[in-house]
Order: structure tokens, then sequence, then C-alpha cells
């Protein structure tokens, strides 16, 4: 009898040495009482590690709310992570924007800057560059409101530190993926 | 689940009824065919004993600690493979169903626990007798909710008996508010209840199955290593796993939560793997070149030190819960299915490709030698019973009885499940994942009320089974005749045991200075006293522990020092078992820091 080609034991790979990747998970939940608190839980109760996380109703008819979640871990630790997910009873779905190579992913941020004379200025033009909007102003301060990637945000507050950054709001990265197809 | 039809159409006419919501509870449950529940009432659950008390087709049992309840409730289901229901009022009613609740979680055990709740226009006042139910049992049951609308109420009752019993089983919670219990609503028959969400996979896909069969063609030195899920997929999976058995050829081991689901008496049977397993078992799961994992979720009792875990085998898996696959060991091929179906689908692959039975005999050769070491071996009484022998007489005297054996947790429960032995599942109920010491007493009070005929033990710790003394209690009230078989010397042994491998015989509060007196204390409880210190009065003493009609209460002086052995111990691998004796330095700096 001829042998099938079967792969080796996966016994043999080494996963200590793996290193930790970050990806953007998009969960869609039942929107019932507590189901926050059961993804939450489960991240804290298993030591998986949270980045961002926002969560909001996206059908109100159908009662699903779509929680986006920022994680890092080894490959293997990924792979637990969505699979304990999908045993959390409201779960219906998890999908993993970063692996599926088409996601896109924004975050928006409200930031004050407050200053007088050429810091105000300066803070005014690199605004523009970033195309971040003013949403306040007083004589003193503005609040630009910027979205982007998140990288793109921490570089706005990096430039903003010196001219008088005063307080950062940001809602977490919200994703979705390219194409006609949901999910 | 068994429902007779003439209730179902009884239950039927009940759809789009108005009723309260304690009587939604009371019908929702006989609708899902319960016929027995477990529970303590309370300020909150008065409207459900209400509805209870001119409700004659339900057992209703009543314990002495709602803890009692969860683990009797668990007992009955793993004992019939139905669901067990156990009902507990408000605040510390609740908390005290939280072990239960998280032992059953963790051996997969279906379960429904109602709580009763504050109403709810005083939830968050920190009202008398209030607690965050749902938030406390969140993270240790498979499910739960707080039910705020008396026309939700039904509609949860069936979703939660659904998700107790299907995909890979586990606790479930209904938390309702006393004012929900009071209201008048609207009553929705199991039927008209779906959950689109929640749609675990049963069969297996066919790749997978082919893949299996062609790894098991070729084995030489292959492994079945079953666990709790062959027996919480029903009777007819440890049908088919006998068939595969026997068209293969293969040696069967399992976990301690799989005992008897393949025969013991069977010359394939290897005994239990794990800490406390048979070093035939270990070590054919160490030098196997193939390990078909049943139901089994690579415990750390079970796989010792990871890096060194069967390091020449390829790994099937077949497990209904895909987060366990590749959560400890890396596998080959996983096979996400009911065991049932999963073992079907080879048995079938199997037959159909008109496979010989593959020549083992090399293998088998070499077990033999694994065996011939005996390691369950142990001293001759000397002077003082032994407990394994107190088990293997307890064993004799039993076996061509229509016996269930449950135990609490510690060497009392190891040696149980060396020296007793069975050959039917359902058979054996012990607490294995969460390790609930206090288990084994309430669990046979569970089983004795769904077998009323037949003889329920629990082999006992004095130390155990003290955490639960009071269902003796219950036990005699609802004429249960349970044995509580107790192992009594008068050490926690196992922390005994590990004290002196671990912390150089230090007994840092393992040694219970002041005993109950067992006999008294049955005597004290209306139930039947029972004591024997001497090795050639033990089985006169068991019969008439047998031979009683009602609850007995046996307490058996053994050995104080004697060690569970063999063992893995801590860090080290399956091919590596302390035998004989405990030489004090066997344990490593890393092991020592594992539990």
């Amino acid at each position: 009898m001829t042998r099938e080609p079967i792969p080796a034991s996966a016994y043999d790979m080494d996963h200590a040495e793996e290193v930790e990747e970050r990806r953007t998970l998009a969960v869609l939940v039942d929107n019932e009482p507590g189901v926050l608190g059961r993804v939450v839980g489960l991240f804290s109760a298993r030591g998986y590690n949270i980045e961002s996380l926002t969560v909001a109703e996206v059908d109100r008819g159908k009662h699903r709310s779509r929680i986006t979640i920022v994680t890092t871990g080894t490959a293997h630790m990924l792979e637990q992570i969505e699979a304990q997910l999908l045993r959390l009873v409201p779960v219906a779905a998890v999908i993993d924007i970063t692996k599926s190579k088409r996601g896109v992913e924004r975050e928006l941020a409200l930031v004050k800057v407050a200053g007088q004379g050429d810091p105000r200025v300066e803070a005014l033009r690199i605004a523009e560059i970033f195309r971040a909007r003013v949403i306040d102003t007083t004589n003193e301060s503005f609040i630009f409101e910027i979205t982007g990637a998140s990288e793109k945000i921490d570089q706005f507050c990096e430039l903003m530190e010196p001219l008088g950054l005063v307080e950062v709001s940001r809602t977490g990265v919200l994703s979705i993926r390219r194409g006609k197809d949901a999910g | 689940m068994d429902t007779h039809t003439l209730s179902d159409q009884a239950q039927s006419s009940l759809d789009g009824a108005r009723m309260t919501g304690a009587e939604m509870v009371i019908n929702a449950l006989r609708e899902q065919g319960v016929d027995t529940m477990f529970g303590y009432p309370g300020g909150a659950v008065l409207p459900i004993y209400d509805a209870l008390y001119s409700e004659p087709s339900i057992q209703h049992i009543l314990v002495r600690h709602e803890q009692g309840a969860g683990h009797a409730a668990e007992g009955y289901a793993r004992s019939t493979g139905k669901c067990g229901v156990a009902l507990a009022t408000s605040g510390p009613g609740a908390t005290n169903m939280v072990t239960p609740i998280a032992d059953a979680m963790m051996d997969s055990i279906p379960m429904v626990v109602i709580t009763g709740q504050v109403p709810t226009h005083l939830i968050g006042t920190d009202a008398f007798q209030e607690c965050d139910t749902v938030g406390i049992t969140r993270c240790c049951a498979k499910h739960n909710y707080l039910v705020t609308d008396v026309n939700d109420l039904a509609r949860t009752l069936h979703e939660a008996f659904l998700i107790a019993t299907s995909g890979r089983p586990g606790p479930v919670v209904i938390d309702i508010p006393k004012d929900v219990q009071f209201a008048t609503g609207t009553y929705i028959g199991k039927q008209g209840v779906n959950k689109p969400t929640y749609q675990p996979k049963t069969e297996p896909s066919e790749h997978a199955i082919r893949d299996a069969l062609d790894m098991m063609a070729t084995a030489r030195r292959p492994v079945f290593y079953t666990g709790g899920g062959v027996i919480n997929s029903g009777t007819e999976a440890s049908k088919l796993l006998r068939e595969l058995q026997a068209a293969t050829g293969f040696p069967v081991t399992s976990t301690l939560m799989g005992l008897g689901a393949f025969p013991a008496s069977h010359e394939d049977w290897l005994g239990m793997v794990g800490m406390h397993g048979a070093y035939e078992a270990n070590n054919a799961m160490h030098d196997c070149d193939l390990m078909i994992c049943v139901g089994a979720r690579f415990d750390d009792r079970v796989t010792g030190k990871i890096s060194a875990f069967s390091p020449g085998s390829r790994k099937i898996h077949i497990d209904i819960d895909p987060s366990s696959i590749n959560k400890i060991i890396r596998v080959d091929v996983p096979i996400i299915a009911d065991c049932k179906a999963a073992l079907q689908a080879l048995l079938d692959g199997w037959k159909a490709r008109r496979l010989p039975a593959p020549d083992l005999s090399d293998w088998k050769a070499q077990i033999a030698k694994w065996r011939a070491v005996d390691c369950f071996a142990y001293p001759e009484n000397d002077g003082a019973i032994r407990p394994q022998y107190a088990v293997e007489r307890l064993y004799e005297l039993t076996k061509d009885r229509d016996t269930y054996i449950s135990t609490e947790v510690g060497q009392h429960q190891m040696w149980a499940a060396q020296h007793y032995h069975f050959e039917e599942p359902n058979r054996w109920m012990t607490s294995g994942g969460l390790g609930t010491m206090g288990y084994g007493l309430p669990a046979a009070v569970g089983i004795q009320a769904a077998h009323r005929d037949s003889v329920v033990i629990d082999i006992a710790g004095e130390a155990s089974v003290q955490m639960v003394m009071q269902e003796v209690s219950t036990a005699v009230q609802h004429k249960l005749p349970i044995k509580v078989f107790i192992l009594n010397n008068e050490w926690m042994g196992m922390v005994r045991q590990w004290q002196e491998l671990l912390h150089g015989e230090r007994y840092s509060h393992s040694y219970s200075e002041s005993l109950p007196d067992f006999v008294k204390l049955a005597e004290a409880y209306g139930a039947h006293g029972i004591r024997c210190d001497d090795p050639a009065e033990l089985d006169a003493k068991i019969m008439e522990m047998i031979d009683h009609d009602g609850p007995v209460i046996f307490d058996c002086m053994v050995e104080k020092a004697e060690n569970c052995l063999p063992m893995i111990p801590s860090g080290a691998p399956h091919n590596q078992m302390i035998l004989g004796r405990i030489a004090g330095d066997e344990i490593d700096e890393a092991g020592r820091k594992m539990v």
C-alpha cells in the first residue's frame, strides 16, 4: 500500500519564538444586554490584549451590533481569540479585517490645542496639511476633528504636543472590508 | 430529550396562553420534559415555588444548601443524559450556586439554573438579597439571562434548554426578577424558539474524515484517547467507539471524565491516562505514532510536560468545540463534530475501504510489557485497611449490581478511578475540570433521585465530604438511599501528599485535628452509620451498607500516610512516572511552580 502524503506532525513546530502581530477583528453580535461585558470579560479572563475597542448598533431591525477590537498576540493566540469569541452565544461572526488584507481602517479624534501667537498659527497650518477640521474655536484654543488611520492621528497629536496640546478624545479603530459583499 | 406525546399535545395547546411568569416557568419545564429539579426557596422565588406547589409532574428535591442543588442537578444530568435543573433565590442563593455552575462549565454538563432576583425597580439599589447574578455568572456559565419582561420569559426558558443541551453542553443561568414572576404575559411553546446566531457544527467534514482514515490505515502504534465528550454525546457514541475499536483493534485509554465509554474489562483497555493514570496508558500516549483524541481536550492533568507530550505522534482531534482545537496541543487533523457523528463517519469509512485490521502485534507486545509492571499494585494491608483495597472490595461487591459511583476530590477520587472499573457510560460522576471538593455527596443525591432502585455510592474523603455533609439530611427527607463511603485517613490526603513531595514534609494545615464521629453523625441525621477499621470485617460491612434500605455513612478508617501512585510529577513527561515510592527529589524547580 502506498502511503498518502501526510504532513509531518505539527507538533515539531516551535511556537515559542513566534512574533506578536496586531489584528483588527470585527465582531458581529446580537445587541442584547451584557454582550459587551461578555466580550471584554473573555479578553481579560483569558489574558488577551485589547488595544482599542469600539461598539455601536449597526442594524436596529436585527438588533445587531458591531464591535471592532484591535488586539495583539501570536498567531496561536489570535486563532484562540477568534475561536473563543465564536463560543459566546450572542456572537454571530468574527471577521479578521487585517488577515483579509482588504480591510479599511479609520479612526476619528477630537484634539484640543490651546495657545496664542505663532504656535496657534502653526497648529492651524499643520491641521490643514492633515485635513483636520476646526469644529470649535476661542481666542486661545481650537478643537480639531481629524479622521484617518491610527498612525496618522498619532502623528498629528505628536506634532501638536509642543504647540499646546491639551486634550485628546479618540473613537478607537473602525473597520470594514472593501468590495461589494458584507462581512 | 424524552417527552411524552400526550404531554406534547397538552403543552402545545398552551402556546399563546396567558399566564403568570411563575406559571410559565413550570410549564416550560414540563414542556422540556423535566421530571426532577433541585432547589431551595427564598423571598425572590416564592411565586415559582407557589406554582410548583400544585404541580404533581415535577419532583422537587429540597436541598440544605444551594451548592447541593447545583451538584445534584449535575449528578442527575450526567447519570441520565438529560438536562439538570436547579432553582435558587436571589443574592446568597445565587452566589452559593456559583461553584456548581463553574463546575458544570468545566465538565460540560447540561444544566439550567433558575435564580430569583429582586423586583426590576429595585435592581441596582443594593436591595435586600440583591446581587448581580448575571454579572457574577457571566464568566462561568455557557450563557445567562436577566429577564425583565414577562413576555420574553417563555422564549428565554426554551432557549436556555437549547443552549445548555446542544453543541458543547454547559450551564445556562436565568435570573428572573420577582415582579416578572408575578406579571401576566403570553406563553410560547418550545417550537417557536430558534437562535439563528447559535448554530453549533455537529457533522464532520468529509476531507477531515478522509485524512484521519489515511492516518489510521497506516498507523503502527495507534491509541484512542477518549474523554467526557464521548459520554456527553450519548450512549450511541460509546457504542460506536466500541465498534470502531473492534474494527481497528486500536488500544483505548480515557481521561477521568470519559471512564465507562469503553469497557474496563476489554483486553485493549489501557486504563485511565494522566497524572495518576495507568503506566501502560501514559507510555502508550508517549510512544504512539497516532493519537486519536475523541471528545477530550488535552487538559494539563493529561498532557504533563507540553514540550515532551507524545513527541513522535500524529494527532487527530475530534471535538465539538472549535476553541479546543490547537488550544494546548497542535494537532494534524482537527475534526469539528459531535463525537457520535465523527465516530460514525470513521466507522463507515473504515468499513467502506475494506481495510483489514492492521497488524499491531509489536505494539501490543510492548503494551503488554508496560502492563506487566502492574502499576496499581499496592502493599498488603498491614493492620490498617489500605484505601486501594477498600475501593477494590467495594468494586468486587457491587460490580454485578446496577451501580452508580460519584466522588469528591482528592486521593480517594484517584483511587476510585484506578480501582473501580466501569463497563458502561453515565455510571461515573466526578468533578474533573474544576476539582470541586464537596461534589460527590450532592451528586449522589441527584443520581439517586433519577435512579431510585439503583445502588448509588459516593466514594468520599473525610475532608471533602464535610463541605457538603448537610445533604445527608436531604437524602433522608427524600428517602434517597445513597451510600457515602468515606476513605477516612484524617488528612487532606492529596494536600498532604504534595506537601510530602514538594514542601519537605512540612504538613501545613492539612490535618484535621477534630473530626466528627461519622457513625453518630449519620444517626443524628436519621441515617445509618457504619465504621470499619479491620480489613477482615470490610466485606461484611460493605454488604451491610448495600443491604441497608436507606442512606448510609460508612466511615472506612484507612492507612493514614498512603500516597496515591503512580504519578507523573509536575513538569515531567508521560514516560517518567513515579511508580513505587516517592523519593522526595523527583520534581525540579520548574515543576514545583506548577499546580
